[in-house]
């Protein structure tokens, strides 16, 4: 068991998500960086979709009941317990009666907290994952909440550490394939010139990329709603580009005029408010994979 | 039909303009029972249909499959049980549809009831259901100015679509009823009540 002594902005459980669920409305959700999620669940020797934390902005202070192993990934929020820090992208214990204290990451936004053995809430739908436009899943966290632990996997932690950058904090280039609906813009290469920057309207549904804006043509308004993913990088009539991410809606009545690459999205979960982003736009047909 | 690049792990098949929310439904099932590798989640809406692929997937083995696919559309709904939802006509918007639509309000109802409708894809919301295939004279726009707060288990109309909302939200459709069936119960199997290709009918409250 893990008790929660303080949450940040905001603390959810996150899993792989719930895909399937589409066609009913309900999106797949997960966490908002999965390679950050899973990195955290190989280095406790998890299978690689268990439940983890996902900890917004640093501010989670948590103790355990009984001894258990964490790896913390992601944006590099300080990390110390019982005052002593504790390294990024590395195994620790945490002994019973000890405290691990998150601070603000000097980059990125989102830090995962595995715990050797998972996160063992009750799942929904198949997932433990905390769906924020839907509401499904667990109650984002509060102090005093108590997270039961599942069961040590067979395996053990093969590395103490592993050698992987950290979100940057200065300007990020993401890869996006162009179309499906890029013929409604007026420029089909105006998403790659610079100058945007990330708006304070982030969350875990899509953060809008603000500093310029794309036209387009007048025929745009009148698209019928269409199917959206992570990544989905959606052109409301204001002309401020809208990049979709974990707790996406399932379907959208703007045009989709580019969408990242999956192991983009990752990054792009990554990106505070202010930060600057330039897109790389590639052929469809020279996209595989 | 045809199959556009939706970045590397989706493709979108679309239909085009003059396609019909049924041949999208039909092209999902289809998509759905062909077993293509490594589809993660199938994404019908009104024209279009969203595969979702997971990692490792080519999409142009996905394409190649797609292109033996025969959706059927006469198959939509013949076997499933017709889902019955009992409407009290009660909505704000009634008196609003008989004016757009020329006909009284008890002809609206008269014809909201008369036939079947058919789930033709959900989004919006868990457990809402665009439900396609009602009586042409039933299109009606949206609202203008779109309400704040719809509650659970308003009917509506907008377009060529009728839905029941499953739960309090913002909402721009006209209302014309409201019902006491839960759309939605997670902790119901399976949890929407309306899934794609069910058939509808509605039942007036006497």
């Amino acid at each position: 068991m893990i008790e929660v002594l303080a949450t940040g902005p905001l603390v959810t459980i996150q899993d792989l998500g719930r895909p399937g669920w589409a066609s009913v409305g309900v999106g797949r959700s997960g966490a908002a960086d999965r390679a950050a999620l899973t990195l955290a669940n190989r280095l406790v020797a998890n299978p690689e979709g268990a439940a983890a934390l996902e900890v917004l902005f640093g501010g989670l202070v948590i103790s355990a009941r009984r001894h258990v192993w964490l790896a913390l990934s992601g944006a590099p929020a300080p990390a110390t317990v019982d005052g002593a820090p504790v390294g990024h992208h590395a195994v620790f214990p945490l002994a019973p009666g000890e405290r691990l204290r998150l601070g603000r990451p000097d980059s990125g936004l989102r830090t995962y907290l595995a715990v050797r053995g998972g996160i063992d809430v009750p799942p929904v739908l198949g997932s433990r994952s905390r769906d924020t436009l839907s509401g499904i899943g667990p109650d984002p966290l509060r102090a005093g909440a108590l997270l039961p632990v599942g069961p040590e996997p067979g395996e053990l932690p093969l590395v103490d550490q592993a050698p992987v950058p950290v979100p940057p904090g200065g300007p990020v280039t993401l890869r996006a394939v162009r179309g499906p609906r890029d013929r409604f813009l007026t420029d089909p290469r105006a998403l790659e010139r610079d100058g945007w920057v990330v708006s304070t309207r982030a969350d875990r549904i899509g953060l809008r990329l603000t500093g310029r804006t794309v036209a387009a043509g007048a025929d745009a308004g009148g698209m019928a709603s269409e199917g959206l993913t992570r990544g989905a990088v959606q052109l409301p009539p204001g002309g401020e580009p809208v990049v979709f991410l974990a707790d996406h809606p399932t379907t959208g009545g703007y045009p989709v005029i580019a969408v990242l690459l999956d192991a983009d999205a990752d990054r792009a979960a990554q990106l505070r408010p202010g930060q600057a982003v330039r897109i790389r736009l590639l052929d469809p047909d020279s996209t595989h994979g | 039909m045809k199959v556009l690049r939706y970045g590397d792990r989706a493709l979108l098949l679309d239909l085009g303009d003059g396609a019909s929310p049924l041949a999208a439904a039909a092209l999902a099932r289809a998509c759905r029972a062909a077993e293509l590798p490594g589809l993660l989640d199938v994404t019908p809406a009104a024209r279009t249909v969203l595969l979702t692929l997971g990692a490792g997937v080519d999409p142009a083995e996905v394409r190649r499959r797609l292109t033996g696919l025969r959706p059927d559309q006469a198959d939509q709904g013949s076997t499933a049980e017709v889902v019955r939802i009992r409407v009290r006509y009660d909505g704000p918007d009634l008196t609003e549809v008989a004016r757009l639509t020329g006909l009284s309000p008890a002809e609206v109802v008269r014809l909201h009831t008369a036939s079947a409708w058919t789930v033709a894809f959900g989004g919006f919301a868990p457990g809402f259901a665009y439900l396609a295939g009602g009586d042409p004279a039933l299109r009606v726009p949206r609202r203008d100015e779109p309400r704040t707060r719809v509650p659970a288990g308003a009917v509506a109309l907008a377009g060529e679509y009728s839905a029941v909302y499953p739960g309090p939200s913002p909402g721009g459709w006209q209302l014309i009823g409201t019902t006491s069936a839960r759309l939605w119960d997670t902790d119901r199997d399976p949890p929407a009540l309306l899934q794609p290709g069910d058939r509808v009918r509605f039942e007036e409250l006497g």
